[in-house]
């Protein structure tokens, strides 16, 4: 026997008091099985939250050009992303609102689990081999991602910005970070999931009352108390309890991201405020960037819209009027989770833009907006996205004028594209001939 | 502590699933490692803190906070058991429920329901959503609709027993 052996066994013979004992942890209802149940909802749930997350970092069509991309440090976390395509219309707003209603709907779940593990962190002794270390290395990367991505996630929607560092960065090479110790973390504990889920009856459990609620048997990885007290709350009303707060966060948060009608039931969300309601003849919508805080001036008639090609035309208001108009019913949908819900949109199709400035087919379009400062005050969208048949430079909403916060005098609206990039206040537009770098 | 010359003997004693597992962990360290100097490369110690912050912010301030709440709610119930029960129906959970519940929400929108300073109203043009108001009315309903089902649970048990 080696000394590093002979000290594991005597540390693990002698823990020090308190939660480094097995004896602290006495809740009957620790044990495999409960750990699975929630293991194997968040299985699915966090491999969706992954995917649409990943969708949206493409959905920004980073790869596209410079401008668009957040993380342009990526490297290889991205630059194999395909671009995004301009339809159906509804393809952002789904991806997105399952995001971050998703991500909502987790949180009780991922604190559940934690709660079920937790007299793992006091193992003692802290490192039994070598494996075991750099599991537990792996381990706080695991804890510290799922939290670290639900707490810039959470305060990101409610524009809490208490931290020092980009939203964006943060949280999408975090999401890099806590992927690659999840996969390890399922990879080692999958089949172990798959025992105790079926150790036990989910139906027989859910038959359970209080009264009948014990332990479950000792099990390998010291889960279980070895001196359980008696249940005070049985395991079915454990899991109840874990649904119904996963279910009230949906409840009052999922009305945001749907608009309409089911908006005023979003009263625990940051956009469950419906502004359509009040004149329900020309509905308004709220708004992510105001025109004051996007430091635009009024805009009088001497605004004209710069278009460039292969030929350059400056166009007045009065006289993209006079253009053919088409009406597009889209919604736009945030980064953030909510969205306007549909509107009807009516403006110069992108298309014929690209017409009058003499583009080559299969052109890319750079936008700017009057915005001064802050972000995404231009955006580059794709052929595809300027060649869709609903793309618009919008000019109305809902029948009237855009008002200055909606974009006034022209803004973008094109399918299925993320909100910020929808720029609004459009000063020029750049037909870009060739293929994307 | 082992001795430098344990660790040679140790890793080739170790079991042939060891290593494996030891080769997928440092394969999932190449990837926090690319992605993990990516994370940090704005501000290394403001990302790192809040990093390790959100574990050791569940692990050592959330969760003993919570935890020791309910286990001195529980210890209280076991001491005195003539206040555990109400017309002999144990109302522990009737509170658990809606108190977690309630507490959830609260955690989650806590910066907009404590009106902590938010650039909500920069981005919207809108004054903050009264989410306080909200969550106060949530939590009362939480508590009444728990009320209610042991007021139910009384009047079955009072009748059973009569």
């Amino acid at each position: 026997m080696t000394v590093l052996d002979r000290w594991v066994r005597r540390a693990t013979e002698h823990p020090p008091p308190g939660p480094f004992r097995a004896g602290f942890w006495r809740s009957p209802l620790r044990g495999p099985w409960f750990t699975a149940v929630l293991s194997v909802v968040l299985l699915a749930g966090i491999t969706l939250m992954f995917l649409t997350g990943l969708a949206s970092y493409a959905a920004y069509n980073p790869n596209l050009a410079p401008g668009n991309d957040t993380t342009p440090d990526k490297g290889l976390l991205g630059s194999w992303l395909p671009g995004w395509p301009a339809g159906p219309s509804w393809l952002y707003w789904v991806t997105q609102g399952v995001h971050v209603t998703l991500g909502l709907v987790l949180i009780p779940i991922v604190l559940a689990k934690l709660w079920s593990v937790l007299p793992k962190l006091f193992e003692w002794p802290p490192a039994r081999s070598l494996t075991h270390l750099v599991e537990r290395a792996s381990l706080l990367l695991l804890v510290g991602g799922a939290v670290f991505e639900l707490v810039t996630g959470v305060m990101n929607i409610q524009y809490f910005y208490a931290w020092p560092f980009g939203f964006y960065q943060a949280h999408y090479y975090g999401a890099w970070v806590f992927i690659a110790a999840f996969l390890v973390h399922v990879a080692f504990r999958l089949r172990r999931m798959v025992t105790a889920l079926r150790s036990r009856s989910l139906r027989n459990e859910l038959r359970t009352p209080l009264e009948q609620t014990t332990a479950e048997p000792p099990d390998p990885d010291h889960l279980v108390s070895p001196d359980p007290a008696p249940a005070t709350i049985s395991r079915r009303g454990a899991l109840g309890m874990v649904a119904a707060s996963s279910l009230v966060l949906l409840g009052l948060s999922v009305g945001q991201t749907i608009g309409g009608a089911a908006r005023s039931t979003a009263l625990l969300a940051p956009r469950g405020r419906d502004l359509g309601s009040s004149a329900p003849e020309q509905p308004d919508f709220q708004v992510n960037k105001t025109a004051a805080g996007a430091g635009i001036a009024p805009v009088d008639d001497t605004w004209r819209l710069e278009l460039k090609g292969d030929t350059s035309r400056s166009l007045s208001r009065v006289q993209l009027l006079a253009l053919p108009q088409h009406t597009a019913r889209l919604p736009i949908a945030c980064v953030e989770g909510w969205s306007t819900g549909v509107q009807t949109w009516t403006g110069v199709r992108l298309v014929d833009l690209a017409a009058l400035a003499g583009a080559a087919p299969g052109a890319r379009l750079f936008v700017e907006s009057l915005q001064r400062g802050g972000g995404f005050g231009s955006a580059t969208l794709s052929a595809g996205q300027a060649g869709a048949a609903d793309a618009l430079l919008a000019l109305q909403v809902n029948g009237a004028d855009l008002t200055l916060d909606h974009g006034f005098p022209a803004r973008v609206v094109v399918p299925a594209l993320p909100g910020v990039h929808n720029t609004k206040w459009v000063t020029r537009m750049t037909f870009l001939a060739g293929s994307a770098p | 502590m082992g001795y430098p010359h344990d660790i040679p003997r140790r890793i080739s004693a170790m079991t042939r699933r060891e290593s494996v597992q030891l080769l997928a962990l440092l394969a999932s360290f190449v990837v926090v490692g690319y992605a993990g100097i990516r994370l940090l490369s704005g501000n290394p110690v403001g990302v790192g803190t809040w990093f390790v912050g959100s574990a050791a912010g569940h692990d050592l301030l959330l969760f003993p906070l919570y935890a020791g709440l309910d286990a001195a709610l529980v210890v209280l119930l076991r001491r005195r058991p003539a206040l555990a029960t109400v017309g002999g129906v144990r109302w522990l959970n009737y509170l658990r429920v809606p108190a977690v519940v309630s507490g959830v929400l609260l955690l989650v929108w806590l910066p907009l329901i404590l009106g902590l300073p938010t650039v909500i109203q920069d981005a919207s043009g809108l004054p903050p959503p009264p989410l306080l108001r909200h969550w106060l009315a949530v939590t009362a309903f939480l508590f009444a609709i728990s009320g209610a089902v042991l007021t139910v649970r009384l009047a079955s048990t009072r009748r059973s027993t009569a």
